[in-house]
């Protein structure tokens, strides 16, 4: 249910605090100095594994290749069951079945890409029925993307109305709004676009679709990270963060965690609140996670290529 | 032709002139010193001219307060137009070119032709400062190049309040090369005129007085070094001290002025017949703050 | 599941090798002193001895400024600028290699956490050896007229940051052409004795830069030796103030750079995550040993309890302990003296009425630690309004108008640096100019830069350090 906001949109929007763009990046920098040792690193390369929406959303993609990921997602070291299984596999809603059947029983979630992905630039009929669509044939996750066009363009209610209205459609799936930060360009807006999102009923709050560079940064993250914090002290309503797009190496992934750690706290370090969309990452943090057990350094050809 | 009336003797006596007194300048006032007293000025040549005013301690007070409350104002002057005042300065001293080079002749005990020469000198003083007050800035301050997203640009400002000890033996260019370029980059002044020849400082106050310089800008005191300087030296609202007129007292001071870190300005090898002093009495009297803001979106 | 808690990550001691004992730094050599007195500086944050250094005497100290007089005349000042400069790239590119090490070494002898030392002292001392070196053949363009090096200087250094304010008057000094006698401080020698060894390894003629160790005598008879031509000091306003009397008819050249009390103003606009970020890295940095710190937070009314609030969320994050740890934000305070000096304001704080808040915050139990504290409730009247602390206490106050912050931030005897944080141009540039101070950082703070002057406006002395105005300090013009 989408709160009240008092008074207009613009006005309670454009009244939230500036961000600034080079200390949001100065600060983002200090975090990533963290530095992330044995017990540590261990326990966040699981904890990252965990938080992985394993993404496949390529138009070449096949029913093969989505039923090998959603074994990967289930059991992503097949050398080491001691490996956690991931949050999620995230697919675009024509393989929604086929992921639904390989997953099934497995605990890992079902997300799907809807709403016109990655553009969003279909009517808003036709958004609501790809989401029911995508709920009806077993997502319980959807992957929105708001009209950054509207946004851009200073029409706040329409980005509200639409967001509202998906999230009426998603029946009990889980909403993740993607801002599509890349093109909102500055972390203004990125503040602005969380918060319209949150009050507009978003479960997560996402960064980008992986289809427009920058996709997911440390600062936009941050940005973000600060919203849902405050946020749930306005309204008591805790709300994710997803960054994704760009992720490739435990090192990334770890520098978000250390970023959702000090900046959001240790309620949102868990993969009910955040979430890492990526592909290739996970091979990456497997191959550290067998180096920290063994202390040897892996190589590719050990894991699976998807 | 006609008669011609035999010539007699006038009756009534010549015209007495009106005489002077010669004041302090305070706050833009002309007051007497607080404590009422007077001291004797005689040419070079040792022939009387005039009393002044003897200031004393309190008068050095005073005169530290009407600065201090003129600072903000002048200080925040555009430089354009602190430039403009210097000017009329310029202008209303020549206008009182005679009165000056009397004065400069008996001080100085000079050639009425080479007082005139100073008396010129001293107002292209005022125009050669006119001109720097809204360029200085330009010289001694500007963008530096930091390696970060930072927009960092360093620009001087004024001290604030600037005693100034002004040379005893060049009673009016001396005078004037040292107060100029105090004021020209926006501080106040309370200024110890020479000693021995105080009469061109309280003309040239009146030329201040009345060239829209504000009240308070310059003061100009007249007396005994030994008295004034050390409280000037002293006070802790004066931000820094031109020693250029302050003799044997010069170390006494600068020590004085260590105990609240004023800015020191020591006497040196001054050639007040130089036309081009540039900025070596400017930058000794502005403080450069330097401001650092990021450049993003 | 385990918590994702940071494990210890200490960086390594074994980069460094610290003698048991060093002697001074003269004519290129290392000698013994001629005093027989020896000073132990220890790790702060174990209270473990590093070494014991000599504590040079007049003799010694004479001898330092004959080889520095020696060395100007001879070598230094009739070296070509472009030579002069060779040296100074050589040192700068020396310190860049030996970074990591000194950084550990600073760490250890300062108790600052290595963050700092590896981030921003070592790249600092760097950067200001590179950008010097560059003006030593340019010195005509300066603007000073055709400008000469004024000949010998006595510098005497905080312990602070050591190797950085090493940095701030070693470079300038020689790349201007002057020969300097250099005392670091009591507490923290290790950085410039080791820089005296990268001297050695630069071929830097000797007598140039002369290290002479010691403690407020040693300091003394430097700044009041009658060869020094200059003398640069950076430390407290007490001292800086008797210096001034002493230089007072010497002739002598005199730069100053002293305490502050810096306020960081905060109007109601501001971007207030990063002004958070700007007040704790104001007031934190370096446990808060920060001449120019922002120690007084002045927050418009209307804000206050929401950036109060943010702003203890944020500190509850600092992390503080081991200052080789890599996640350590807060290191150990330098020196017993000062531990005593902090614990002493913040007790003033206490009993004069105003309210002291900490994090929940275990202390190590060796070492010298104080934990980072924030007083409201302050008063312009109160000593921790308006005496420097030198350690990582803050104090806040509010304003309602910018005639009052204004107002309140320069009412001080200080005038080193000061905060704006608003997100109206207008605003921060009426505020900048009326604020009475060296420093301005608008929408940040505690950053520094070769090229950018920096020194204070009243009692925090006189001079610049750094940028083309820094020359100015060194050269006859």
């Amino acid at each position: 249910m989408p709160d009240t906001i008092p008074g207009s949109l613009r006005s309670y929007l454009h009244g939230l605090p500036g961000v600034d763009e080079v200390g949001v990046r100065r600060r983002a920098a200090d975090l990533a100095t963290r530095s992330i040792k044995t017990t540590a690193k261990r326990a966040a390369l699981d904890l990252a594994i965990r938080m992985v929406d394993l993404t496949t959303l390529e138009g070449a993609d096949t029913p093969g290749k989505v039923r090998a990921l959603a074994a990967k997602a289930r059991r992503p070291d097949p050398a080491d069951p001691t490996a956690p299984p991931v949050a999620a596999l995230c697919v675009y809603p024509d393989m929604i079945g086929v992921a639904a059947q390989a997953l099934a029983g497995s605990g890992v979630g079902l997300a799907s890409v809807a709403t016109g992905f990655p553009a969003g630039r279909t009517p808003l009929e036709v958004k609501l029925a790809d989401t029911r669509a995508a709920v009806a044939a077993g997502a319980t996750e959807i992957d929105m993307v708001i009209d950054r066009g509207a946004f851009l363009a200073g029409d706040y209610g329409k980005v509200f109305d639409e967001i509202t209205a998906v999230k009426a459609a998603c029946g009990d799936a889980h909403l993740k709004v993607i801002l599509e930060t890349g093109e909102l360009v500055t972390y203004d807006n990125v503040r602005r676009a969380s918060w319209l999102a949150l009050h507009a009923g978003a479960d997560f709050i996402k960064t980008s679709t992986g289809k427009v560079t920058p996709a997911a940064t440390l600062p936009v993250t941050l940005v973000m990270l600060e919203a849902v914090r405050d946020y749930r002290a306005a309204t008591g309503r805790q709300a994710g963060v997803k960054a994704a797009g760009g992720i490739r190496t435990a090192k990334d992934a770890i520098r978000y965690l250390v970023l959702v750690k000090e900046i959001a706290g240790d309620d949102w370090l868990d993969s009910a609140w955040f979430r890492l969309g990526a592909s290739t990452l996970l091979n990456d943090l497997l191959m550290q996670r067998t180096k920290l057990g063994t202390g040897h350094y892996g190589g590719p050809d050990y894991y699976t290529i998807d | 032709m006609a008669d011609i009336p035999p010539r007699i003797p006038p009756r009534i006596p010549p015209r007495i002139p009106v005489r002077r007194t010669y004041k302090l300048y305070v706050g833009g006032a002309f007051p007497r010193s607080e404590s009422g007293r007077s001291y004797p000025v005689t040419s070079s040549a040792g022939v009387h001219l005039a009393n002044a005013a003897l200031a004393s301690r309190k008068d050095v007070r005073d005169a530290v307060v009407a600065a201090r409350e003129a600072f903000p104002g002048w200080s925040g002057r555009t430089a354009y137009n602190r430039g403009q005042i210097l000017y009329r300065i310029a202008e209303m001293m020549e206008g009182r070119r005679a009165q000056f080079a009397d004065e400069v002749a008996a001080a100085e005990g000079v050639s009425a032709g080479r007082a005139q020469a100073i008396v010129s000198a001293a107002v292209d003083r005022w125009v050669h400062y006119a001109g720097w007050a809204d360029k200085f800035g330009q010289v001694l301050g500007g963008a530096n190049p930091v390696s970060g997203p930072y927009f960092n640009l360093s620009q001087p400002e004024p001290t604030g309040v600037v005693g100034v000890f002004a040379p005893p033996g060049s009673p009016l260019l001396g005078l004037v090369s040292v107060l100029a370029p105090v004021i020209t980059c926006g501080n106040t002044a309370v200024l110890v005129a020479s000693e021995r020849a105080p009469l061109p400082a309280v003309t040239l106050a009146e030329a201040l007085a009345t060239s829209d310089l504000p009240a308070g800008v310059a003061n100009i005191l007249t007396g005994r070094l030994a008295e004034l300087a050390p409280p000037l030296a002293g006070h802790a609202d004066v931000n820094a001290l031109d020693l250029t007129g302050a003799g044997a007292l010069a170390a006494e001071l600068e020590a004085l002025a260590a105990t609240t870190l004023k800015r020191v300005l020591r006497p040196g090898q001054d050639d007040w017949a130089d036309p081009d002093p540039g900025l070596s009495r400017i930058r000794p009297f502005v403080e450069t703050k330097t401001v650092w803001h990021p450049i993003g979106r | 599941m385990e918590i994702f808690e940071y494990a210890p990550a200490p960086e390594s001691r074994s980069i460094v090798s610290i003698r048991p004992s060093y002697d001074l730094f003269i004519d290129g050599e290392f000698v013994e002193a001629k005093s027989d007195e020896r000073i132990v500086t220890v790790n702060p944050a174990d209270e473990e001895p590093l070494a014991e250094v000599a504590a040079a005497g007049e003799a010694d100290v004479e001898r330092a400024f004959a080889a520095a007089r020696r060395a100007f005349e001879r070598v230094w000042s009739p070296l070509p600028g472009a030579e002069r400069g060779k040296y100074l790239f050589r040192i700068a590119r020396i310190i860049q290699e030996r970074a990591r090490e000194l950084a550990v070494l600073e760490s250890l002898d300062n108790g600052k956490p290595i963050k700092e030392t590896r981030d921003v002292d070592l790249p600092l001392v760097a950067a200001h050896f590179f950008y010097h070196a560059g003006w030593a053949d340019k010195l005509a363009h300066a603007g000073l007229g055709p400008a000469r090096p004024l000949g010998v200087a006595a510098q005497v250094i905080p312990w602070n940051f050591p190797l950085m304010m090493l940095a701030w008057k070693v470079a300038p000094a020689l790349a201007t052409g002057n020969t300097v006698v250099l005392k670091p401080a009591e507490t923290t020698p290790l950085t410039a004795l080791a820089f005296a060894e990268i001297c050695q390894e630069a071929d830097l003629p000797p007598g140039v830069v002369n290290i002479v160790t010691g403690a407020g005598d040693t300091g003394r008879a430097v700044v009041a030796h009658p060869d020094a031509d200059k003398v640069a000091f950076t430390g407290s306003t007490e001292v800086g103030k008797q210096i001034a009397r002493a230089v007072a008819g010497t002739g002598q050249r005199l730069t100053l750079e002293l305490g502050g009390k810096g306020a960081n103003i905060v109007y109601e606009d501001a971007a207030i995550d990063q002004a958070v970020e700007g007040i704790v890295s104001g007031i934190f940095f370096n446990q808060g040993h920060v001449c120019c710190a922002g120690s007084r937070l002045l927050v418009q009314e209307s804000i206050a309890e929401e950036l109060l609030a943010r702003l203890r969320a944020r500190i509850e994050r600092l992390r503080l302990g081991d200052p080789l740890d890599k996640n350590t934000d807060i290191g150990a305070i330098n020196s017993a003296a000062q531990l005593a000096r902090i614990r002493e304001l913040a007790a003033a704080g206490e009993a004069e009425g105003a309210t002291g808040w900490s994090p929940p915050c275990p202390l190590p139990e060796r070492g010298y630690w104080f934990p980072p504290t924030v007083f409201t409730g302050v008063t312009q009247a109160h000593r921790i309004a308006r005496e420097e602390i030198f350690g990582p206490v803050l104090s806040v106050l509010t304003f309602r108008t910018p005639e009052e912050a204004v107002a309140k931030a320069n009412n001080t005897p200080y005038g080193l640096s000061a905060g704006v944080w608003t997100e109206k141009g207008s605003l921060m540039l009426w505020t900048a100019s009326r604020l009475r101070a060296g420093v301005v950082w608008s929408n940040t703070f505690n950053v520094f830069d070769p090229a950018s002057p920096f020194g204070g406006y009243k009692e925090s002395g006189y001079g610049r350090e750094g940028g083309l105005l820094g020359l100015e300090a060194y050269l006859n013009g």
